[in-house]
């Protein structure tokens, strides 16, 4: 029993494994120092692990990776502008930022929700798409409505003909709020290093709302939802609510988790920031060795961890490997895409494999077999 | 027992007037109308597809009736008209109700499915903002309120496993224990909740069913076993055809009357008898040395069996004691280790598709639901893995294949008379059969594939009293017509000793000895228990076979 348990641990965890090595492989090839690679790390992990984090959620709802969650980012980003073109700067315009995001990412969550509900089963392929749609009204709103029917005069944003906002905002006024509030600053490697403790601060707490979170009523409904639909159901469980619900939180923590990754930037490019933001955060969850169907908190930071190293170093580990750094570039979205569609094929399969019988499976597969062999 | 402890106003709890139902042009139930009162057990029996089913879902406002265009006839509760749009109101008004299928939730605890969404919680002041959901899961009291419920029926179980690690047995309880834990259930529905039983378990269950109406519940049991129906209920309703033929006091009435009153099959089957006969010189089919299986609350330890060929070979022991695990763990649906030569080839374990492709078939003890496409006609049911294994039922053309609809129809028609398959016709959607002839069509399933080898658990659990003969004659015909080795298994040793020629008892996961089937009652009896039987006690003269104990 004990060794079948040892073989388990290491089937969960052999992507986790896999990128342990590809990571330390890049590391070595890049040359960078260790006290580079520590600033990097630390500077990573508070810019992105709170997206990671907000895709917990609507996995435990059974809905799968939340590719919507870029209408998060978008109800972070489009609240971010209206801050930044009232110049409300520094820590209060990111707060003011955040608590305008909610109302515009509550809904976007209820929309997204509501769609998803109508698409059970194809959730990850719906949101996928629907973050298509919603990035085209995105663009819509941002380059033609936002200084026409939506005030916004700041000439810094507004482009010269008078409407639609430029394609990179500078964020120079709120670069840092949240990292540079408590900054820890050490020394290591004879290298100073600086720890943002203020973000991780945010960070941790939301790591706790998430343990608590797990044992709340509407926690312990969201994992029923997710094993069992009818079951659910019958029980008198309001399925569509809970999994609008679990969508809900996901978009508002989407959006959170944009502002802080944007504050860390400095710069928002309009069109672009969000693009990523679902995609990437999706990629280093999975590369945590998360599944599409159970996501914890440790899948989460091992896999922002693992997935950062080996995207910062990439380029600079192709570069001194085939001298050219392009590859490496490509190399790590590769890796990103790769994670992402190994993942839902993975899924795929498995629950094919346990929907339909095992007899049936069983069945076609000789069939097929017996079909090629005769062929 | 029965009958004296009946409250003085039969009717007062619960009743059914005049209720019709057809599905499209079938009509299933044709004015019924029967009553419950306080702590009243009402039995409701009769053949399958008789519309017991259909009768109870009815009564407990189930989607699949609304959604079929509703019922004529009236229920009243209390005296009150009532007329239920979902599960959700008949709850409300006090109706708790146990389905022939499982609903649990397999990734979750006992105690979680007992207490789902009925959850205690910690309230706390983010509750007026965020309203109830907010509120953290009360463990330790989730805990408690199981563990009443559970000993209110009697039974002991490890409620913080998950219900997928839990034997069949456990899961019935914890649907019961979920209904009793609703603090306002008046009237209990139980479909054949001792289906999944064995008879140990199941008279745990009477008990505890006894318990609760004396505490003034109205139940409404269903049963196919009708000795259990004698000895628990104080009243029964018989149903033919949606017809409700009787209603008596079970003190009034035997056993013999009430399958009189169910049956009305007109080729009367009697059961054939099993001829003894001698395969100790025939070849070895299956060879099983050391078998393990790890299946939970069926752990198989330390298995050795020789099967011959074309023999019918029963599996008994008493529930929990391993017989379902050697089965489940040969066909590798459950992890297991050891040696399988199936006619001196090894057999792979953990790998079913080898097994299939060997010539083994099996029929699984937990039809419900499992084993067939529910959405598809009875006919693709039957002949479904056959076409896929072996190209039965396919016309074939120069380059493709086609089903050959017509070749599945006879198929399946054959069976439908062989086994009375209650049904409009070969096309009818499986999923809209009752639960006892879901289990027929398995059935035919596996003899269509014609196996050199076939597993049969618990072939008649959940067949009506009147099929069981059919359903066991098919069983020895297969065997003797197409030679098919059959191992069956069984917790009902009437059934295994007269259908088998040779029967291991399996005990704490060992085969505690092998016995003819005629041998003496008290010799399964003793290896049942753990005791060792003299094998020339075993062994009546003029039977050829001799007993292997402690093999
Ligand atoms: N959704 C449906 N559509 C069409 N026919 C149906 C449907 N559900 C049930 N039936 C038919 O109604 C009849 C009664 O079925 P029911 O399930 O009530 O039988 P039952 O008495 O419970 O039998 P069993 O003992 O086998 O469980 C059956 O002939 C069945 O084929
Ligand atoms: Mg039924």
């Amino acid at each position: 029993m004990g060794g079948h348990k040892l073989e388990t641990f290491l089937l969960n965890s052999i992507i986790p494994i896999i990128f342990l090595g590809l990571s330390a492989g890049a590391i070595y090839l890049s040359g960078y120092s260790a006290a580079y690679v520590v600033q990097e790390v630390f500077t990573r992990l508070g810019r992105n692990l709170f997206l990671v984090l907000a895709l917990i959620i609507p996995i435990m709802a059974g809905m799968g990776l939340n590719f919507g969650m870029v209408l998060g980012a978008m109800a972070g980003q489009i609240a971010l502008i209206m801050v930044v073109d009232w110049a409300v700067i520094g820590l209060p315009g990111l707060l003011l930022a955040s608590i305008m995001s909610v109302p515009l990412a509550i809904v976007f969550g209820i929309l997204a929700g509501m769609v998803l509900n109508r698409a059970k089963g194809s959730e990850m392929v719906t949101s996928f798409i629907l973050g298509f749609f919603a990035k085209g009204v995105y663009d819509l709103t941002v380059l033609f409505g936002m200084g026409s029917i939506i005030p916004v005069d700041n000439p810094e944003l507004v482009l010269s003909r008078g409407f639609g906002i430029r394609n990179a905002v500078s964020l120079i006024d709120t670069r840092g709020a949240l990292d540079q509030m408590i900054m820890l600053n050490i020394e290591m490697f004879g290298q100073p290093i600086q720890i943002p403790l203020g973000t991780y601060l945010v960070i941790a707490l939301f790591g706790l709302l998430i343990v608590w979170f797990r044992r709340t009523k509407l926690g312990q409904d969201m994992r029923a939802v997710s094993q069992s639909m009818p079951v659910a159901q019958a029980a008198g469980i309001n399925v569509d609510r809970t999994r609008l619900l679990a969508i809900v939180i996901s978009t508002v923590l989407g959006a959170f988790g944009q502002l802080i990754y944007l504050q860390n930037m400095g710069t928002l490019s309009t069109y672009n920031s969000h693009d990523q933001a679902a995609m990437y955060a999706i990629a280093a969850l999975l590369v945590g060795g998360a599944s599409v169907t159970r996501a914890t908190l440790v899948n989460a930071v091992v896999g922002v961890l693992l997935f950062h190293i080996l995207f910062f170093s990439a380029p600079m580990a192709g570069k001194a490997m085939l001298g050219k750094a392009e590859i490496g570039e490509y190399f790590r979205v590769f890796i990103a895409y790769g994670v992402i569609a190994a993942a839902l094929v993975l899924h795929a399969w498995r629950r094919r494999r346990s929907e339909s019988i095992a007899l049936k499976a069983a069945a076609q597969n000789l069939a097929a077999r017996q079909a090629g062999e005769s062929a | 027992m029965t009958g004296d402890d009946m409250t003085d106003d039969p009717g007062g709890l619960f009743r059914c007037e005049g209720i019709s139902k057809a599905f499209g042009d079938t009509r299933v139930l044709t004015d019924v109308s029967f009553s419950v009162g306080r702590g009243e057990v009402v039995a409701l029996v009769g053949e399958n597809g008789a519309g017991k089913s259909t009768l109870m879902n009815i009564c407990f406002g189930m989607p699949s009736i609304i959604e079929t265009g509703g019922y004529s006839g009236q229920l009243y509760l209390d005296g009150q008209p009532v007329r239920f749009g979902s599960p959700k109101e008949a709850l409300e008004a006090g109706i708790g109700m146990v389905h022939q299928e499982f609903s649990l939730i397999p990734g979750f605890t006992g105690t979680e499915n007992i207490l789902l969404n009925r959850e205690p919680v910690n309230r706390s002041l983010l509750e007026s903002v965020f309203g109830g959901r907010i509120n953290a899961l009360d463990r330790p009291r989730m805990e408690e309120r199981a563990g009443t419920a559970l000993s209110k029926l009697g039974v002991t179980l490890d409620q913080q496993t998950h219900v997928s690690q839990m034997p069949v047995g456990n899961k019935q309880f914890l649907e019961i224990a979920r209904e009793i834990d609703r603090s306002r259930t008046r009237l209990l529905v139980l479909d054949e909740p001792t289906a999944v039983l064995a008879e140990s378990e199941a008279s745990i269950l009477l008990e505890a069913i006894r318990k609760l109406a004396a505490d003034g519940l109205g139940i409404i049991f269903i049963s196919h076993r009708l000795r259990e129906v004698m000895e628990l209920c104080h009243k029964v309703v018989v149903l033919r055809d949606g017809h409700k033929v009787a209603e008596m006091p079970t003190r009034e009435t035997s056993v013999r009357q009430i399958a009189a009153f169910m049956v009305h099959r007109d080729k009367e089957e009697a059961e054939e008898q099993r001829v003894a006969k001698d395969f100790s010189a025939a070849p070895t089919a299956l060879s099983v040395r050391h078998l393990w299986v790890d299946m939970p609350g069926e752990r198989v330890d330390d298995v050795n069996l020789e099967i011959r060929e074309n023999e019918i070979f029963g599996l008994a022991g008493l529930a929990g004691q391993g017989k379902l695990g050697i089965p489940a763990g040969i066909m590798g649906l459950k992890p297991a280790g050891g040696e399988v030569d199936f006619y001196g080839q090894k057999l792979p374990l953990n790998d079913p598709r080898a097994c299939l492709a060997a010539g083994l078939a099996f029929v699984s003890e937990d039809r419900r639901g499992v084993g067939l496409l529910l959405a598809e006609s009875i006919q693709m049911n039957i002949g479904f893995t056959a076409m896929q294994l072996q190209k039965q039922f396919l016309k074939n053309y120069f380059l493709f294949a086609t089903v050959d609809e017509a070749a599945l129809e006879k198929n399946a028609l054959k069976y439908i008379d062989e086994l009375a398959i209650k049904c409009s016709g070969p096309l009818q959607k499986a999923g809209h059969l009752s639960g006892g002839n879901q289990q027929k069509v398995c059935l035919a399933k596996a003899f269509t594939l014609a196996p050199r080898l076939m597993f049969v658990s618990e072939p008649t659990r959940g067949i009506d009293v009147g099929a069981k003969a059919l359903v066991l004659n098919a069983l020895r015909r297969y065997n003797q017509e197409l030679g098919t080795t059959v191992v069956v298994t069984s917790s009902e040793l009437e059934e295994l000793r007269s259908v088998c020629h040779r029967i291991a008892v399996i005990n704490e996961g060992r085969v505690a000895g092998i016995l003819p089937a005629s041998a003496p009652l008290e010799h399964f009896g003793l290896l049942m228990s753990g005791e060792e039987v003299e094998p020339e006690a075993s062994a009546p003269c003029g039977e050829a076979v001799p007993a292997e104990v402690g093999a």
